[in-house]
């Protein structure tokens, strides 16, 4: 097991750096710097300027320090347009809303996907079923940029029960909306992988035995099923993951909640490399700790997994 | 939504099995094909998108740039009417949504095509290469592959938008570009059990060149995988194109998309405008559903099993 999770680490660790490397090399190589502005600098400024920042270091040494800077402290360095915030400031300033609606939408995508799916295979062919199974086709072209105008539409326009933006962390009646229109389409495809591969692990020989054996219903399902079923749920965690990161950023805009994506965009807009890159990076170690997560787990849960 | 991994490898045994005597593969599949009500249905659904996208300007009444001044800024009479040509509305500036949409419709199908033609030439080509040569290229290729696949990729490619411009052209190559991974990994896979077939040993002994045996022996074979891939691939681009154009940052006007539509249509819904946002969204949820359906739809009737 200890091997197990060294091995993975070894993979986690290079993809880190090949991320933060890669992304400052783009912006190393993109057309225009910092400090290209309309009103254009005399040369000695703009020369002055760059040996301030150690822009005009080689290349390697200015990844060296910025990797420096990032892996040891933490530091994603200046923003390019505010002047007054640094990049941590911006992400200290969003990511804890990012991060609480995003863990919501996780959980809710995880538990109700779970559920409807192992009733839908328990109930096979019942209304149920076809109730769960309609739900996760629809759901597959519902993405989050099409539920959230929808919600919105319903809950805000029509019922006029719920706000259509903003945020508060001691009122969950911001939090509805966003987590429903992130999580409902990783929903379905959760509920869509348990229920075909409950009804694959239900037929196997396992199972059948636990039956002859006489075990009541709920406890074959709970104790023998469940986990073996589970183990393509645990691996589209990851992607789901990813996406759900990425559709946070969508929900940021919509609701504008103030989280991290709608820095994303904002800086996006005004080629605020450094905020871009210090976001990217941020999702991206997320990313790959939460794919090593993942992958503990399934050794974990798969005796089978063993390389 | 992400495409389901064990389906792809069941399916890539199935189309690399050796033909039994008999009705041949492909004549076996068009039968289950032409059985499968949903895939009918869907293959229905593009039809009528792309003749929608194709002839839809002989049925406008107006050019997808001209303004209507007569309903401009009006909300209620820009609503959706026979007498005067907007069938479909007209959108807040004044311009007709049918001669819109059938644009935007044109632009995500190409997108989706164009990326798809991309991701899916890189894939196989990858893919069959790190499978033939095995040991430590393969070793390598893929290890690549691994780390490259646990980057959050929209981040990267708005990141290049914004860097080398948000042209046409660079969102379908990046769009492309991104998903080439997971095609790699399926054609990789089959190629490993291919690479041992008896006439791929034939060929290797009467010593025929390996990019000529890549060419003539393997790749043909990939064909059953990667049409199945492709297909589920390309409502995979639309969804990116669209979340990137609802953001903004993807299709620029005078050019619009679906995606880019949908996003205008939520913006201005609180007016009561909502055609605006429906006509988009209902072109945008046929054409997902048509490609889902008719990929669900090859998929089994190359690799029949019960499900």
């Amino acid at each position: 097991m200890i091997v197990y999770i060294l091995k993975r680490l070894a993979i986690a660790i290079p993809t880190l750096l090949t991320l933060i490397i890669a992304s400052f090399v783009l912006m190393h190589v993109a057309p225009g710097g910092p400090f290209t502005a309309e009103r254009a600098v005399p040369p000695e400024v703009l020369a002055n300027l760059n040996a301030k920042y150690g822009l005009d270091q080689p290349l390697w040494k200015q990844i060296g320090t910025y990797l420096w800077n990032v892996v040891a402290h933490f530091d994603f360095g200046p923003s390019f347009t505010y002047k007054d915030r640094s990049v941590n400031d911006i992400i200290a300033q969003g990511f804890p809303v990012t991060l609480t609606y995003g863990f919501l939408s996780f959980i809710t995508a995880v538990l109700v996907g779970v559920s409807l799916g192992v009733t839908a295979a328990i109930k096979r062919n019942s209304w149920l079923d076809y109730l769960a199974v309609g739900i996760s086709i629809g759901a597959q072209v519902l993405p989050n940029f099409v539920m959230a105008p929808i919600l919105v539409l319903i809950f805000t326009l029509a019922l006029h029960w719920l706000p259509g933006g903003g945020w508060s962390f001691d009122d969950p009646r911001f939090w509805i909306m966003p987590v429903i229109a992130l999580s409902t389409s990783y929903m379905a495809s959760i509920a869509r992988i348990t229920r075909s591969s409950m009804l694959e692990t239900l037929s196997s020989n396992h199972i059948r035995t636990a039956r002859a054996k006489g075990l009541p219903k709920r406890k074959i399902i709970l104790r023998h099923a469940l986990k073996p079923a589970l183990l393509p749920v645990i691996s589209y965690l990851g992607p789901a993951f990813v996406s759900m990161i990425t559709g946070s950023v969508i929900v940021d805009v919509y609701f504008t909640t103030g989280g991290i994506g709608k820095s994303f965009v904002d800086s996006a807009l005004n080629r605020d490399y450094a905020v871009m890159m210090g976001i990217t990076i941020l999702l991206g170690t997320l990313t790959i700790l939460f794919n090593l997560v993942v992958d503990i787990i399934y050794g974990w849960i798969d005796p089978k997994i063993r390389y | 939504m992400v495409i389901d991994e064990t389906k792809m490898t069941s399916l890539a045994e199935a189309t690399s099995r050796e033909d039994v005597a008999g009705r041949s593969l492909w004549a076996d599949a068009r039968r289950r094909f032409f059985r499968n009500k949903a895939a009918i249905f869907g293959l229905g659904l593009l039809i009528f998108v792309v003749s929608f996208a194709l002839f839809g300007n002989w049925l406008a009444a107006w050019n997808n740039s001209d303004i209507d001044y007569d309903v401009m800024g009006d909300a209620m009479a820009s609503a959706p009417s026979f007498a005067n040509g907007h069938y479909f509305g007209a959108d807040d500036l004044g311009r007709d949504l049918f001669a819109r949409t059938v644009q935007g419709t044109q632009i995500s199908l190409l997108v989706g095509v164009i990326g798809t033609l991309i991701a899916v030439s890189v894939g196989t080509v990858y893919g069959a290469i790190s499978g033939y040569f095995g040991g430590r290229v393969d070793g390598f290729m893929m290890r690549l592959v691994d780390i490259l696949l646990a980057i959050p990729y929209m981040f990267v490619l708005i990141l290049l938008l914004v860097m080398y411009g948000r042209s046409i052209g660079m969102l379908f190559v990046g769009v492309g570009l991104i998903s080439w991974l997971e095609m790699a990994r399926i054609v990789r896979g089959q190629t490993l059990t291919l690479k041992n077939r008896e006439y791929v040993e034939a060929a290797r002994a009467i010593g025929v060149p390996a990019p000529t045996i890549i060419r003539r022996h393997i790749l043909p074979n990939l064909v059953g995988v990667v049409v199945v891939f492709a297909t589920l691939l390309v409502p995979l681009m639309i969804l990116t194109e669209s979340f990137i154009s609802f953001l903004g940052l993807g299709v620029q006007e005078p050019q619009t998309s679906l995606g880019a539509l949908i996003s205008e249509g939520a913006g201005t819904m609180s007016y009561g405008t909502l055609w605006q946002l429906a006509f988009p969204l209902f072109f945008f949820v046929i054409t997902l559903f048509g490609f889902y359906f008719v990929g669900d739809g090859l998929r089994d009737a190359l690799d029949p099993k019960e499900r």
